[in-house]
């Protein structure tokens, strides 16, 4: 099957770098992607913020641009989820029972949100945000004057409360942690940002969960685990995600939570098999970083489809063209993870493993205006989180670097 | 060369680009994004990484 390609499940970022990272390497061969959206991939980010509030903004605004070295020898298969692999045979079989047969395959089917934990009854104006798709339907829905709830208070909640509160909607935020993105940013932080929030008009309901839904044919009401009521015109769901790998039960990989891989991003089996012709990147690959440990985690920040992409694509390369990829999968590579998140004229910006962290420490600026925060695992330092302060925030990229050589 | 654009309405000064590709992005004494307009084609990787670590995708490559 020389001439089986290059196959790429999820037409995602992770699926793009891996792409131009095999073609960087020098793969010349065919490229499919098969994807289970209608649109070629996109920046998600956006999603929560300028396109949930620019009428109009759609595909075009947030595609990433197609580079010379995928202008051929490129097939595009959109909107067809992939539902089986075959390792043995090295198909995919789509839902339409198209196999796709590969040379090396790339899983890059991401996350996708977890459902209301409630009986829904088939209510109407119940929202999640993942996809392009689910921030045109919630932008429609985000009118000025809208009652809007939403559950969870992570980055997709806290942003969407951001965008939702400056369009002139009622905004209620119901979590059960005790501050606004407790997990990635502790009880400081996510105090202050809780308080940015409240400035803009945004209620808090924290350590509560949802009780019920009322309303017919749309969600009219929503009863919180406290008893309190409140009105709803638009419920968003916005409690974390779940890795896309349905379609790879009994195909032999590790997929306990996400596509265990090694270094090399490789795919590793049930039986600990290393699969060299199988690489799995961005949100749905676990991996361990030596940065922090050896503990296999998947990490849901943007800059790491990037990165193992990357990666991925360039070993693939190497392991197609018939070389020795054992000394690129040793190379102790440890990807400084990043993020951010904007919400009002707060400009957050992370580096590392912040929600690994017991314990964080105020260093520069006061956290009612710019500041700075170290976060510790003990003593160990494993992330760094400001509010604008920018080269501050910069210099400990340096400093995580210079700890991943030691 | 190649032909270098960032959206400066787009641009939250996040300096990710800087590291990529130090010699053509920096930021300035008030954390601003500053830029060459121009970079030789030996840049190409360089300066797609820089592109592609962009959080607002604000930075445009094109062949001149």
């Amino acid at each position: 099957m020389v001439d089986a390609p290059l196959l790429i499940v999820g037409a995602s970022m992770a699926g793009l770098r891996t792409a131009e990272g095999a073609r960087r390497a020098g793969y010349a061969g065919p490229i499919t992607f098969l994807g289970a959206e209608a649109h070629a991939p996109y920046n998600r980010p956006p999603l929560s913020k300028e396109l949930l509030q620019t009428e109009g903004q759609g595909h075009a605004d947030v595609a990433f641009p197609i580079r010379s070295a995928l202008e051929e020898g490129v097939e595009w298969v959109l909107g067809r989820a992939a539902t089986a692999l075959d390792i043995e045979r090295r198909v995919v079989v789509d839902e339409t029972g198209q196999e796709h047969p590969y040379r090396a395959l790339v899983i890059a089917t991401g996350l996708r949100p977890k459902p209301l934990p409630i009986e829904t009854h088939g209510l109407g104006g119940i929202h999640v945000l993942r996809t392009l798709d689910d921030a045109v339907a919630l932008r429609a829905a985000l009118r000025p004057g809208a009652n809007v709830v939403i559950l969870g208070s992570g980055f997709v909640g806290c942003e969407i409360a951001a965008t939702a509160a400056k369009n002139g909607a009622h905004v209620s935020v119901v979590s059960q942690s005790r501050v606004p993105l407790q997990r990635a940013l502790g009880a400081q932080l996510g105090g202050e940002l809780r308080r940015r929030h409240e400035e803009h008009g945004v209620r808090f309901f924290c350590g509560e969960s949802l009780f019920g839904l009322v309303g017919d044919p749309d969600v009219e009401r929503v009863i919180l685990t406290s008893g309190v009521m409140l009105e709803c015109d638009v419920l968003v769901v916005a409690i974390g995600s779940d890795p896309n790998t349905e379609w790879l039960q009994g195909s032999g990989l590790d997929v306990s939570d996400g596509v265990l891989v090694d270094a090399g991003l490789r795919a590793i089996g049930v039986d600990g098999t290393v699969h060299p012709e199988i690489v799995a990147v961005g949100d749905v690959a676990r991996y361990a970083n030596p940065l922090f440990d050896d503990v296999p985690r998947r990490v849901e920040h943007w800059n790491l489809p990037t990165e193992t992409g990357k990666r991925a694509g360039a070993i693939l390369a190497a392991h197609l063209a018939g070389q020795d990829c054992a000394p690129l999968v040793a190379d102790g590579w440890a990807p400084l993870p990043s993020f951010w998140s904007d919400q009002y004229d707060a400009h957050v910006l992370a580096f590392g493993m912040t929600y690994l962290a017991d314990r964080s420490e105020l260093v520069a600026g006061s956290l009612d205006d710019e500041c700075v925060l170290e976060y510790y695992r003990g003593d160990e330092l494993v992330g760094v989180c400001g509010i604008g302060m920018r080269s501050v925030v910069q210099s400990y990229r340096t400093r995580f670097a210079a700890a991943a050589r030691a | 060369m190649i032909k270098i654009t960032v959206d400066m309405d787009k641009c939250q000064h996040y300096g990710q680009c800087v590291f990529e590709a130090p010699e053509v992005f920096q930021l300035n004494a008030d954390d601003k994004l500053e830029y060459k307009a121009e970079a030789p084609d030996e840049m190409l990787a360089d300066l797609e990484a820089a592109a592609d670590v962009c959080p607002m995708q604000a930075i445009f490559l094109s062949k001149e």
